[in-house]
């Protein structure tokens, strides 16, 4: 029996993925499940949290006011915006990465890369100095006579720096199918009469898909979930679901709303990617294996 | 005018030459080979036919056409590749079928020719699959029968049989030319094997760094080699020292000034002490239908094939005589290219 097989069979791949599993129970299982319980404790302004007394309140009222709708429906459409733009942009520009040859490629993957090693903060005060109301745009403008525009505190805002962050996660699992195609197959194509557009639509495209789908799902698990981002460049009164939690514990102090919050953020989150996976999965499994 | 004619054909990368004014003519129907070791510019010349590399100098003709810069998609060539190049993601059937989709052909008239090209490759079966369930063998077909579905004037084969195993390969050879005859089909072939370049072809053409050193028959091409480097390449060849002698007969001759070839298969084994030439057998190899011996002379060690008739083989250490037909010894002119 070789040695794959008796871990495989064994109590020894427990013992193995233990240290992992330790980690991935201290870090992500018990502290989702404390939220969980947290989301159903009774809160009071006057006394605090009640970790005795249990109530379903912060989950109707999450139901029952149409404030939290705005911004749960705000969060969604900024992400599936996002995960669009990332998609338009980052498949035609992973797509000429892989036709570059050395040593540009190297150099422009590299250059893709770096925005992830620089702080997301610093990369959203970028923004907004760009993008603010006396701004490297707006001053612009106004020296071809435009009017200034209200940038900064603006979905659009939100969106562009979003789509700037989230990029890189796109470009690299599309890059990973990318390579996996043989250029032959492309060649081929041409030589039975296909047009470059007709290649890239249903040689290229369809072989890419996988990435494409782990793309859009990473983009938008990130987007959703983001937090710095809106909060700089949203500012107080545009609000997504990240920041409104942070506003639940910090400011209200309502830490069961808090985590009712990020408990529905969650499992909507997991819901739509779910629901997506699926759907895209689906039409490409029986031809992709 | 040939049906295809390449006229001082040339390609550069920078400073190299790819491939240096190359002319060859092919007639309708004809099945020709381009041999030569790696990097002699077989493929390029063949990518250049089909049109995925630009040409630098020079003239393709087709059928009359000059079709030097035109684009891949309207040379309508059929092309098969070395990795096969199937779409991974599209069933046999629609593999095949693409060509004649980018062709707008009506449908039934689609399904009738691709279930008649699939009968053609004996993959009738597989219509429905997928590459990834088919072996090496029938993925091979399965890009003949999309290359062919379109009814192209020109096959040009990539290695096609490099990527299978050798009993595979054989068969595919076979399977290749029963095709090629049946449908009549004008076939360039690229190949780095030589036996598969003999087996299958009509005609030969050797590269060597770029250019053509020799077009010939299969045959004709094994008996006459022209050059030590085509004598060593196509098939196995003792090279010999020889001279003429005073009735203009090459004879061989240590110290002449020729370079004699001499096949391992047209020398025959003496007892001791007759024929042309005494050696000891040195090593001996089982092919299977035939020994290989290697024997050493004055003149050095030769190679020498006998069939298995059946009777015991003779043992290492063995002293032999040598013989030969002289009208069988073949001079070569010196290489003027290096490979």
């Amino acid at each position: 029996m070789s040695l794959l097989a008796s871990v495989r069979q064994g109590r020894q791949g427990y013992l193995l993925s233990a240290p992992a599993l330790t980690l991935y129970l201290g870090l992500l299982v018990i502290p989702l499940m404390l939220t969980l319980l947290l989301s159903f404790n009774v809160f009071d302004y006057s006394t605090g949290i009640n970790s005795n007394a249990y109530t379903l309140d912060h989950y109707s009222s999450l139901l029952g006011d149409p404030y939290f709708y705005e911004i749960f429906l705000r969060t969604f459409w900024i992400s599936a915006l996002t995960t669009l733009l990332c998609v338009v942009i980052g498949v035609p520009e992973a797509y000429i990465l892989s036709r570059m040859g050395a040593p540009w490629r190297s150099i422009f993957l590299i250059l893709i890369l770096t925005p992830l090693l620089i702080s997301v903060v610093v990369r959203a005060f970028g923004w907004s100095l760009l993008l603010g109301a006396d701004g490297l745009v707006n001053q612009t403008l106004q020296a071809f006579g435009g009017s200034p525009m209200k940038l900064l505190y603006t979905p659009f805002a939100v969106v562009i720096a979003l789509v700037h962050v989230m990029l890189p996660f796109m470009i690299i699992p599309v890059w990973t199918s990318l390579q996996k195609l043989d250029p032959a197959a492309e060649q081929a194509a041409l030589s039975l009469g296909a047009s470059h557009l007709t290649v890239m639509r249903k040689v290229v495209l369809p072989q890419i898909m996988p990435g494409v789908l782990s793309g859009t799902l990473i983009v938008f698990g990130l987007a959703a979930s983001s937090f710095a981002i809106p909060g700089l460049l949203g500012g107080r009164r545009l609000k997504m679901v990240a920041t409104l939690i942070y506003d639940q514990y910090l400011s209200e102090l309502n830490w069961p709303m808090g985590a009712a919050i990020a408990v529905a953020l969650l499992l909507l989150n997991l819901l739509i990617m779910l629901s997506w996976n699926r759907m895209i999965e689906g039409r490409y499994k029986k031809s992709l294996g | 005018m040939a049906f295809v004619q390449l006229e001082n054909l040339g390609k550069r990368y920078g400073e190299i030459d790819a491939v240096v004014a190359t002319n060859l003519s092919v007639e309708k129907g004809e099945f020709v080979s381009l041999l030569g070791p790696s990097g002699c510019g077989k493929t390029t010349t063949l990518q250049m036919i089909a049109g995925f590399v630009e040409v630098s100098s020079g003239r393709i003709v087709l059928d009359g056409r000059d079709i030097t810069h035109a684009k891949p998609a309207s040379r309508g060539l059929g092309v098969v590749f070395q990795s096969y190049a199937l779409f991974p993601h599209m069933s046999v059937q629609d593999n095949v079928a693409f060509g004649l989709r980018m062709r707008k052909v009506p449908n039934t008239e689609l399904q009738q020719r691709v279930a008649r090209v699939l009968k053609l490759v004996r993959l009738d079966q597989h219509a429905e699959r997928y590459p990834r369930e088919l072996s090496g063998g029938q993925r091979q077909r399965v890009a003949l029968a999309r290359a062919l579905v379109i009814e192209p004037p020109v096959l040009l084969l990539d290695e096609p049989l490099s990527n299978l195993d050798a009993n595979l390969r054989e068969e595919m050879q076979f399977e290749i030319r029963r095709i090629q005859r049946e449908v009549g089909i004008t076939t360039l072939m690229v190949t780095h094997d030589q036996s598969e370049a003999l087996s299958i072809s009509d005609r030969v053409v050797v590269m060597q760094a770029g250019r053509i050193t020799q077009i010939d028959a299969p045959y004709t091409l094994y008996e006459h080699p022209r050059t030590e480097f085509i004598s060593g390449f196509v098939g196995k060849a003792n090279l010999l020292p020889g001279e003429r002698d005073g009735a203009g007969v090459v004879q061989v001759h240590s110290g002449g000034g020729l370079t004699l070839s001499l096949r391992p298969e047209k020398i025959d084994l003496r007892e001791k002490d007759h024929g042309r030439l005494q050696g000891n057998i040195v090593s001996r190899f089982f092919l299977g239908s035939q020994w290989l011996y290697g024997v050493s002379t004055t003149l050095g060690e030769l190679s020498v094939v006998r069939r298995n008739d059946g009777s015991a083989p003779l043992a290492e250490g063995t002293a032999v005589g040598l013989d030969w037909d002289a009208a069988l010894l073949r001079v070569l002119s010196v290489d003027e290219v290096s490979a």
